[in-house]
């Protein structure tokens, strides 16, 4: 007979495991990688590639070299950050620039909190929005916007198209160019490209994971499948984009871009779907989700249509990531309440 | 289907010996009896060495409110009053007694015919299962006849009887739902005229078709029952879940589950409750559950209290090669055996051995903050944040954080994906704070 | 110029105007206090550790001051400070025998062997609320270190190789933090003794004599060879388990000598001379924890330098 193991209940465990978590959302995260993969080919794969292997790698040597103790790399966390961090990327990013979002994503943002689980703010986006800072020529390609040389989907050349659109502005971008020009909306909104179909499958605009919302859908339907998130914080966030640009819409659709364009407008969804519903920068009750999400579509919002910035989704979520400890405070529903006696 | 309202897991649902029928255990040479095997005071022993016992005799004298007597099991000669170590190897005062033939006590009804007719009255009743010792048998061993007497405070409404059996393996209170269904519904009926209510359920979890259907068939013959079925979900078989699940009402923090009007019992207890009843039998005897996938047998027993669980382990072949953890109870709750030579007790409900693979704690990484366990908490607590200030022992703010509705059901370890081990943690905490909640002074 | 000689002198007009709102406030809620709670505070150690029962110590300042010393006493800053307190209040009290806590158990790995494996937090409380124990002992050292958490001095460690915590002499100031930790009351506070001398029984276990040394080779079998050997009456066996008084103990150390099973521990004593009943002391005694011996090899420094600090 064994030694008997003796410990506290419960004695077996399910099947849930962080590893498997984090498979599961690089999983949902593959659509919208192959979509970039197909139209921009080697550059994208080698985008994802070096942004992968380069998370990883700062998060073993870290924890390895810096901190000697046990890697963690193999709960798949960093390559999450990795991926995640490629499709915030414009696809052409040179390797230096992927490299400098690695560190900043697994050094600043991760491990210097205490590693998984212990950082206040998303990794990916603050690499992200610290490269869009110190970078902003590369990040947002506001050397370029000239649409008639084909930076949208549909026009003649494929190849020369994905070339330019990688230093192409993104749809919001443009508008927001335009409407500084004096252009009215209605002229900016019958560019060709602009339309909603156009948006649901490819536009070229932007950084890798924007390209097709269809792609960000299905990985969204595969994690509430996987019952890996809960979806009150995207569906808020969509929501109240909606309702808020609506409002505005109504308002003078002259001067405000419709927020149907809006809401599937990439950046929005990448954010909503993958960034905001990050376990560890967001809140734990259904109740602080939803106002973390109501959150991030007022700033969302303000900051496209007043910011200096056209897109606000990476900063919305940052800070709303600062009040999620506040959110936390939320306490669930309890099953007994308090008795009413005296 | 009804279900508990908040949070819950789905642990494997496992029966492997579901079909077994319950086969008388032989005695063994030697029984000891524990003088605590109810939850509150342990009973005094009322005999002294050399006495001869005779079954069903009553060996040890409730010292309390919340206390139950204990009968003999088995008749023989006294051998020794002492200290014997339980399955945890805890010393427990304990009577041993030498067994010689098998005389049962004149006053016990020992015919197979079931009785039908309720001759005592309300308070007859309450009383019989006082003496007869008969305790909750669903896990916390809850003297019956105190939860039969609520406080002038609460007014009962209704029986719930407990078939869930929420708990993988466990298979005792399914035997009894189809073995003796008929005795299982009379105590229903029974617990209900000594409560003074006209309605009582059967809650039963859908994955007992076969029970569910047979009390339904004999349901129509006693007047006030309605089955349950239940869906599958642990852990509906906790009082407070089951409450919840059947007459949609909430016990409130602190409060008796009778608050709501509900008294629950089990299956298990109210067949105990028919035999005191109408047999004048006393509880000394229990139906318990061999089993387990490295199990060299998949066995349903009605054991006399006392056996040395090894007695039972030998009798079922030995334990397996491969078993490193042997449980008794199911693998969510029940607690791990470290000592294998420890008797039975009226609660005791399984031997389920378990590998090492299958009970293999993984090492505990970080926290991702995914709110799972807050999820499955049935009580709507927050394991995770628990866990952390029971580390950084913050007792007032794990008492602002309602640690005391911990119902220690494990679905927070049971479902975190970094393997924490919480509820380890949150059952100090919970102790700790309760200590310093009840030496406050009351209001 | 003239934007630089605005800006210092609106700063420095700001700065004025808050320093008296804040020197007002201050006065308005100014909390009128002993001055000798803070010249006691001043002399505390600092460590906050609540050995002396107090909270902090703010709290034992408080204490003294208002109520007087009486039986007040800071275990950590021992006589030496108390004096001070003493002198600063204009009190005087009696020099207390320095205490440090001993470990009263004995059943290393090798001597008591682990019946089961457990599984789960690392934690002595967790373990004792679920069971006996690893091994058969029910009364000896669970080995998970809650003395060491609850030390604020790191005077205790636990030893892997014999799974048995180990007191620092040096560090521990007899806060008697460890003693309310410990599950299992194995942690006692016994006087420092002359030279750090002391003799101690290092067995708690209640058991019958078979039952206790089959769970553990060096357990108290409650035989009572010690307290018939002692010629002054400090030990007393009751329930199977021997005790020694450490104010009667005059160190004659005949009992560690006599104790069959070596559960009767002599620490920083100089060698004995090998010819005095080798067998029962010297294995017994080698293969204990550290601070049985003097001459046990690899915590030597350590015991010795309480010993020559007292000469």
């Amino acid at each position: 007979m064994n030694t008997l193991i003796v410990s506290p209940s419960p004695h077996v465990h399910g099947k849930e495991s962080t590893r498997k978590i984090m498979g599961d959302v690089i999983i949902a995260l593959l659509p919208a990688v192959l979509v970039s993969i197909w139209f921009f080919g080697l550059s994208a794969i080698h985008l994802v590639c070096v942004s992968v292997l380069a998370c990883v790698v700062f998060e073993y040597f870290i924890q390895k070299v810096l901190m000697k103790k046990r890697s963690t790399v193999g709960d798949l966390s960093a390559v999450v950050t990795g991926v995640l961090l490629a499709l915030n990327l414009p696809v052409c990013s040179p390797w230096w620039l992927i490299l400098i979002g690695a560190f900043v994503a697994i050094g600043i943002a991760k491990m210097s909190f205490g590693g998984l689980g212990q950082n206040l703010f998303n990794p990916a986006l603050v690499a992200r929005v610290v490269l869009l800072v110190s970078f902003p020529v590369l990040m947002t390609g506001t050397a370029f916007h000239a649409p008639e040389t084909g930076y949208l989907f549909g026009n003649s050349d494929l190849a020369s198209a994905a070339l330019d659109a990688t230093s192409g502005a993104t749809p919001l971008g443009f508008v927001k160019e335009q409407l500084a020009k004096g252009v009215s909306m209605q002229e900016i909104m019958a560019t060709p490209g602009l339309s909603y179909t156009q948006l649901l499958f490819a536009n070229m605009g932007g950084s890798a994971g924007e390209l097709s919302a269809v792609a960000l859908i299905l990985g969204f339907i595969y994690l509430l499948c996987r019952r890996v998130i809960k979806p009150w914080i995207s569906l808020s966030i969509l929501a109240t984009v909606f309702v808020f640009a609506g409002i505005l819409y109504l308002g003078d659709s002259s001067k405000y871009v419709d927020p149907v364009f809006h809401v599937l407008n990439g950046g929005l969804l990448l954010g909503a779907f993958f960034m905001a519903t990050d376990y560890v920068t967001s809140p734990m009750t259904a109740k602080g989700q939803v106002i973390f999400g109501i959150g991030i579509g007022v700033i969302t919002v303000l900051i496209r249509t007043f910011g200096a910035y056209p897109e606000g989704v990476s900063f919305a979520i940052l800070i709303m990531n600062a009040t999620v400890p506040l959110l936390n405070k939320f306490q669930p529903k309890r099953f007994a309440e308090e008795a009413q006696k005296k | 289907m009804r279900t508990f309202r908040m949070g819950g897991v789905h642990p494997a649902d496992k029966k492997i010996s579901k079909d077994a029928k319950i086969e008388k255990l032989p005695i063994p040479k030697i029984v000891y009896i524990s003088m605590a095997q109810h939850l509150g005071a342990p009973a005094a022993p009322c005999v002294a060495v050399g006495d001869k016992v005779k079954v069903g005799q009553i060996i040890g004298n409730p010292t309390g409110f919340v206390s139950a007597p204990v009968h003999s099991s088995v008749s023989g000669t006294v051998k020794a009053i002492g200290m014997v170590n339980d399955l945890a190897k805890r010393p427990v005062n304990t009577v041993t007694i030498e067994v010689e033939g098998d005389e049962w006590m004149e006053d016990i009804d020992r015919s197979e015919e079931i009785v039908r007719e309720i001759k005592l009255d309300k308070k007859e009743i309450v009383d019989r299962i006082k003496a007869c010792g008969v305790v909750g048998l669903g896990g916390a061993t809850f003297p019956t006849n105190v939860k039969l007497s609520p406080p002038p405070t609460a007014t009962p409404t209704c029986v719930i009887i407990n078939g869930a059996e929420c708990e993988p393996y466990l298979t005792s209170d399914y035997r009894v739902m189809m073995e003796m269904p008929e005795q299982v519904l009379i105590g229903g009926t029974i617990l209900m005229k000594a409560l003074g209510v006209d309605k009582y359920y059967v809650g039963i979890e859908e994955n007992k078709p076969e029970a569910i259907k047979k009390l339904s068939d004999l349901a129509p013959k006693y007047p006030g029952v309605e089955i349950v079925p239940l869906k599958k979900k642990y852990p509906q078989g906790g009082e407070k879940q089951l409450i919840d699940a059947v007459i949609r009402k909430r016990v409130p923090s602190q409060g008796l589950p009778v608050d709501t009007g509900a008294v629950v019992q089990n299956v298990g207890t109210a067949f105990a409750v028919y035999e005191a009843v109408q047999k004048n039998k006393p509880l000394f005897e229990g139906i318990m559950t061999v089993t387990g996938d490295c199990s060299k047998a998949q066995r349903n027993f009605l054991h006399r209290v006392g056996t040395p669980l090894s007695f039972i382990m030998d009798y079922c072949g030995g334990v397996p090669e491969d078993a490193s953890k042997i449980i008794s109870g199911g693998p969510m709750m029940g607690k791990a055996i470290s000592n294998i030579n420890a008797p039975t007790l009226k609660g005791t409900s399984s031997i389920l051995y378990m590998t090492e693979a299958q009970t293999k704690r993984k090492e505990e990484s970080n926290c991702i903050r995914c709110g799972k366990c807050v999820g499955a908490c049935p009580m709507g607590l927050e394991p995770y944040l628990l866990n952390k200030l029971g580390k950084a022992g913050m007792m007032d703010e794990l008492e602002e954080h309602h640690v005391y509705d911990c119902i220690e059901c494990g679905c927070c370890s049971f479902t975190c994906p970094a393997f924490i081990p919480l509820l380890d943690t949150i059952r100090q905490s919970k102790a700790a704070v309760m200590k310093i909640m009840r030496s406050r002074p009351k209001k | 110029m003239n934007i630089i000689i605005f800006t210092i002198a609106a700063l420095a007009v700001l700065g004025l105007l808050l320093a008296i709102v804040l020197y007002i406030v201050a006065q308005k809620f100014k909390v009128e206090e002993d001055p000798r709670i803070d010249t006691v505070e001043a002399l505390m150690p600092g460590a906050n550790c609540g050995g002396c029962g107090k909270a902090g110590c703010r709290a034992f300042a408080e204490a003294a001051v208002k109520e007087g010393l009486g039986s007040l006493f800071c275990p950590v800053g021992g006589n030496a400070v108390m004096q001070k307190v003493a002198e600063a209040l204009g009190q005087t009290i009696e020099a207390k025998e320095p205490q440090v806590a001993v470990l009263r158990c004995n059943g290393n790995c090798e001597k008591r062997k682990k019946t089961t494996r457990y599984e789960g937090v690392a934690s002595c409380a967790t373990v004792a609320s679920l069971y006996g124990g690893e091994t058969d002992c029910l009364f000896g050292c669970l080995g998970y270190g809650d003395c060491e958490a609850a030390c604020q001095f790191g005077a205790i460690k636990v030893n892997p190789k014999t799974g048995l915590p180990e007191v620092d002499e040096e560090k521990c100031t007899g806060c008697g933090a460890c003693t309310k930790a410990c599950p299992k009351l194995l942690l006692e506070l016994r006087n420092k003794g002359p030279k750090g001398r002391r003799v101690y029984v290092a067995c708690r276990n209640k058991e019958k004599g078979a039952v206790a040394r089959k769970a553990c080779l060096s357990a108290c079998i409650g035989c009572g060879k010690c307290a018939k050997v002692c010629p002054f009456e400090a030990i007393t066996v009751e329930t199977n388990l021997a005790y020694i008084d450490f104010t009667k103990c005059r160190m004659c150390r005949k009992c560690v000598v006599e104790c069959p099973t070596g559960a009767i521990h002599e620490v920083n004593f100089p060698p004995r001379p090998a010819a005095v009943k080798p067998a029962a002391a010297t294995p017994a005694a080698a293969a204990q924890a550290k601070p049985v011996q003097p001459q046990a090899q690899p915590e030597e420094k350590k015991v010795e330098i309480p010993v020559q600090k007292t000469e």
